[in-house]
This record gives C-alpha cells, structure tokens and sequence, in this order.
C-alpha cells in the first residue's frame, strides 16, 4: 500500500500559516510586554502562557466553544465565508497558532528586553518614531533570537495533536494532520505509514532545532557585536 | 542653553536607599561640565534633560523653547526635543555601517542635503575611509568621533555628554578632549558634559556644576570652584586639598590677615569676615603650595612639625604624604636631594591658606 503524504503536506502548511499569524501577533504581543507598563500586564502574560501548560484537550474544549457554530464568532466566520470553520484545515491553523503562540511571544518578549536600552534611546534622541526604532534598531539587534523563536514555533505547529484532534477532527485528505495520521495510522495497524511519518517529521523537527540553536545567540559565546 | 530645575524622588525600596534628586542650574554657551561622585544624580539629570525621565516637578528650557514643565503638565517626548546624546558606550547601530548609522540621524533632512551632511560630516571626523565599516570593525576613537558625528547631523540644541571619559586610555582621552573643543568651535553647539574625572573639567569645563547627593552644591567655573570651594563636602570631593581643622587665635581687618592655631603652632591666614577669634573651621591648601624641609631646631611661625608616611612618584613631581592626611608636592630634583631627611617641617606660605564655608 503506497504510503499517503498529504497528512504531512497538509501540516506543513498548517504550520507555515500559523507561523505567520503567531509572528505577527505575537511581535505585538511581545512588543506591549517589553515596552509598556499597564495594569494587568502579568495576567495577560499569564493568559497567553497558559496554552503552555494547560492540557490540550483543554485548549481544544475552549476553542470548540469559542470558535463553534452556536458562537459569534463561529457565526460570523460562517456568514463571511459561507462555511463553518470547526471541523476544516482553517481550524487546524487556528489550533497550531494557539499552541505555539505562547512560545513565540515568550521568546520574543526576552529577546527584545534583551537588546540594549541605548540603542533605542539613542534612536529617539534622533529622531525616529517608535515604530521605526522598533524595525530598524531593535528587531534587527534581536533578529537572531527572533528567527529562532519562529523556528521552534514552526516546530511546534507542526506537532500539534490534541487540540488539531478537538477543533479540526480527523478527516483523512481534508484536516488529517500528520501528527493526527500517525495516530491513526498505529490504531490501524499499518506500520509501514506510521514509521514513515514519524521519520519524516523527527527529521524536520531535528532540523528546525538545530537551526534554531545556531540562531540564538548563546550567553557563553563571544559577543559578537553586529551579527 | 539650558535652564532646570528639576525634582525626582525614588521612594526608598527594600533593598535600596531613596534618592532625590533637586537641581537648579543654567548653562551658558560653551562647555559645561556636571561633576559629582557616582550616585550624585550626574546621569540622571542628564536624562531628565533628554526626556528619557519625567521629574516630578520643575521646568526645563532649551533656548527658551519649553521641553517639560510640570505646571503645564509639557513633556515632549525625546524626539521632539532636539538634543543630542552621546551615550557611554557609544550606542552605535550594531547592523549598521558608519554611514547608515550618520544618514539614520539625518532622516529628518531632505534626501540631498542629508547625503551632503553625512558626507560632510564622515569628513569632518575623520570617518570617511572607515564610512563602509560595521562599529565592531572600528577603533575607540573612531567609535567616540562617530556617535559625536551622528549626534551632531540633526544640529541639537545641545549636546549632552555621559561620562564620555569613563575606561578611556590617557591617548583617547586626548582626543576626545579634540573633539568636543571641536564641537564647541566649529559648530558652536553648547556641550553639558557628566564627569567624575577632574582632569576633563578643567580641560573642557568653562562652567562647572558640583553635584552631590542630588543637589547641586556649587557652581562656577573650574578655577573658581578649586580657589574657593564652598564646603568641606566639596572641597572633599575635589580630592586634591589638604584640609586642616584650625581655630582661629586673630584677626587683623588692617592687614587682612588673621592667624590660625593648629596645636601649639600658628599660622597666617587671610582676614575672615563673618568669623569670630576662638571659631573652630577647616583650612585648606593645594599640595603644590606648599614646601616641606628638614627640620631645623623649633619649627618657626609657619611652620608644622611632621612625620613623613611616604613618597610618591607623579609624572613631573613627587608627592609626600604626611601623618594628618597633609600632602605636599615638589619637583623629583628637590626631593631627591632631601630624601634622607628624617625629621621634617612643612612650611604654608602666608597667603596659601583658604577658610572653607
């Protein structure tokens, strides 16, 4: 029996989707952290970690009720694109994003704490607006840090089980994933496709990790000043 | 020209002592140096000024245009404000060249005139054959010429300076003393200036500000301060002076000149208005003032038996250090040839002796 891949094409870009969203939400996110004293602020650390240590099928309860059919939002997802968006590779997205999202801004928020305050006060005794400084100073004095945050958050969407299982289901060819089609794959006894996967994904993950050391500047190494 | 008057407290923490700060002071045109020992409130002043901190109360004006005032509730950001500032280490753009960290300041210029003024400017300092280089990739000095460069393209109001001496080799220092008289003669912009090292006050200061525990204690220029320091804090903080508690046995208006009692020995000073025969006040002297020579029988008037603790080699003159913290420098010839002396009497000149406060 030839071995099917679409479970791995399709996470893939479940991951690369996500990745995205979790980049540009969660540099904001990251950004207020850093940056901005407001009240509440720890909690509203607290509720984007909490992803992080929370069950998964917990996380994927939550979303059900949140993003179901009966919610608004659900309702308002359905009448803007005329399909519900539980039980579709879209929620699969939605489900990768909020388990890596906390990772993310995490990482994020200490590398940008981590770049030196002078750079930026230099930056605004110059002239440059925050957004500027923000993406011409401090992102790139951190890129590294940050590239390697998106690498383990791309990791990370691509292993997602539990809540991709709760909101997306497991619909082989529609939002099967390759973490769901493993499962899948040992419960029906081919082993030949499971073994496959796993390889496949162990493979990309490895990869991902270690690029994703290289990137993050170690404490230990020389300062390397400009790079 | 700046005018602030500034007013910061830091509430007292469990791990740390409270702070306030409370100064008042008005630069004139040229170099002006804020002197204090760390934790003086020299940086934080500074900071205030370049909005990077918001006092609590009090009014800070640059060329008479309003940057904060607590009254009004102003507080322009620190892009508004139009100061330059040349941070300790630099602050250079770590991802940018010499030159894009100059045409990064000169964003606010029209296109063709900041490639003019960057060019113009690599020139100026020096900077054009390293214009393509990374800040890692360039010497110290050549770091110190272009965060000045990069400060200066947005031609500031002022230049603010912290600590720019600090963990500098004497070479450096050299030059950076070129710089800022560079600054100060071919652009004309006023330079406030945070130190601890005396040497750059006098090399650079035209006006001084002595701060000490968030307050200014004395303002005047560098001579001035050093003639006549206000306090024994002060003079303390200038490092450099013998101080010698004295009672004071006469005045004389007449001659404008008083005697001071130091133990059984007197010694002349001048005529101290506002004190009274019997007042007990601190007496102080540079070292190179002063001459000490072998004791030959009784010490005559003005002069004061002492015990040599050692003698140390300065670039120039040796400085001999007595019991009772007294120091007196002379040339290295005159010492060499009174080194065996044993027994030695310090001798104040009658007009040396200044009366603190």
């Amino acid at each position: 029996m030839p071995i099917d891949w679409f479970p791995l094409w399709l996470s893939l870009r479940v991951a690369a989707i996500s990745t995205a969203l979790a980049f540009a939400i969660g540099i904001a996110l990251a950004w207020l952290l850093a940056n901005r004293d407001f009240k509440g602020k720890e909690w509203l650390d607290a509720a984007i970690t909490l992803p992080l240590v929370l069950p998964p099928t917990v996380l994927g309860y939550y979303l059900l009720v949140l993003l179901g059919r009966e919610s608004l939002p659900g309702k308002v997802y359905e009448a803007v694109f005329g399909v519900p968006l539980v039980f579709t590779w879209q929620a699969a997205v939605v489900a990768a994003l909020f388990h890596s999202l906390p990772l993310l801004v995490k990482s994020a928020r200490a590398a940008l704490e981590s770049v030196d305050r002078s750079y930026e006060r230099a930056a605004r005794t110059l002239g440059a607006s925050e957004w500027k400084l923000f993406w011409r100073v401090t992102v790139p004095i951190a890129r590294r840090s940050i590239l390697a945050a998106t690498a383990l958050a791309f990791a990370r969407s691509l292993g997602d089980f539990g809540v991709t299982l709760m909101l997306a289901g497991n619909i082989p060819g529609r939002t099967q994933t390759v973490a769901v089609a493993i499962y899948d794959a040992v419960e029906s006894g081919n082993g030949a496709a499971a073994r496959a996967l796993v390889i496949a994904v162990s493979a990309i993950a490895m990869i991902l990790l270690a690029l994703a050391n290289r990137w993050n500047p170690s404490p230990f190494a020389p300062k390397q000043a400009g790079t | 020209m700046i005018q602030a008057r500034i007013l910061k407290r830091y509430a007292p923490g469990p791990e740390s002592a409270g702070f306030t700060l409370d100064v008042d002071l008005t630069t004139s045109a040229g170099v002006a140096v804020l002197f204090g020992p760390s934790g003086s409130g020299k940086t934080l002043t500074l900071d205030c000024i370049a909005g990077f901190v918001r006092p609590e109360e009090g009014r800070i004006l640059a060329d008479q245009q309003i940057l904060f005032d607590a009254a009004s509730g102003v507080h322009l950001s620190p892009q508004a404000r139009h100061c330059g500032y040349v941070f300790q280490n630099y602050a250079l753009f770590p991802h940018m060249t010499v030159r894009e960290n100059l045409a990064f300041a000169g964003e606010r210029l029209p296109r063709l005139e900041r490639h003019r003024k960057v060019n113009e400017m690599l020139e100026r300092f020096r900077l054009s054959e390293v214009a393509g280089r990374r800040p890692h990739q360039i010497s110290g000095g050549q770091k110190q010429r272009c965060s000045i460069a990069r400060a200066l393209i947005g031609s500031p109001r002022i230049v603010l300076l912290d600590e720019p001496g600090r963990g500098l080799d004497a070479p450096l220092r050299a030059e950076l003393y070129d710089v800022v008289r560079q600054i100060r003669a071919e652009f004309g912009t006023p330079v406030l200036l945070v130190t601890h090292d005396l040497d750059e006050c006098f090399e650079l200061g035209e006006q001084m500000f002595i701060l000490q525990d968030g307050q200014v204690a004395q303002t005047g220029s560098p001579a001035a301060i050093l003639d006549k320091p206000a306090g024994l804090g002060v003079a303390r903080l200038l490092g450099i002076y013998n101080l010698l508690p004295v009672e004071i046995a006469a005045l004389d208006p007449g001659r404008n000149t008083s005697q001071l009692r130091v133990g059984e020995q007197m010694l002349a000073g001048p005529y101290l208005p506002g004190h009274l025969i019997g007042d007990r006040v601190w007496a102080c002297c540079r070292p190179g003032q002063l001459d000490a020579l072998p004791r030959n029988g009784r010490p005559k008037p003005n002069q004061l038996e002492a015990t040599l603790q050692r003698a140390v080699d300065k670039p120039g003159a040796a400085r001999l250090e007595f019991e009772g913290g007294i120091a007196v420098e002379m040339p290295r010839q005159r010492f060499l040839e009174l080194r065996d002396t044993t027994e030695w009497v310090i001798e104040f000149p009658p007009t040396v002796l200044r009366v603190i406060g």
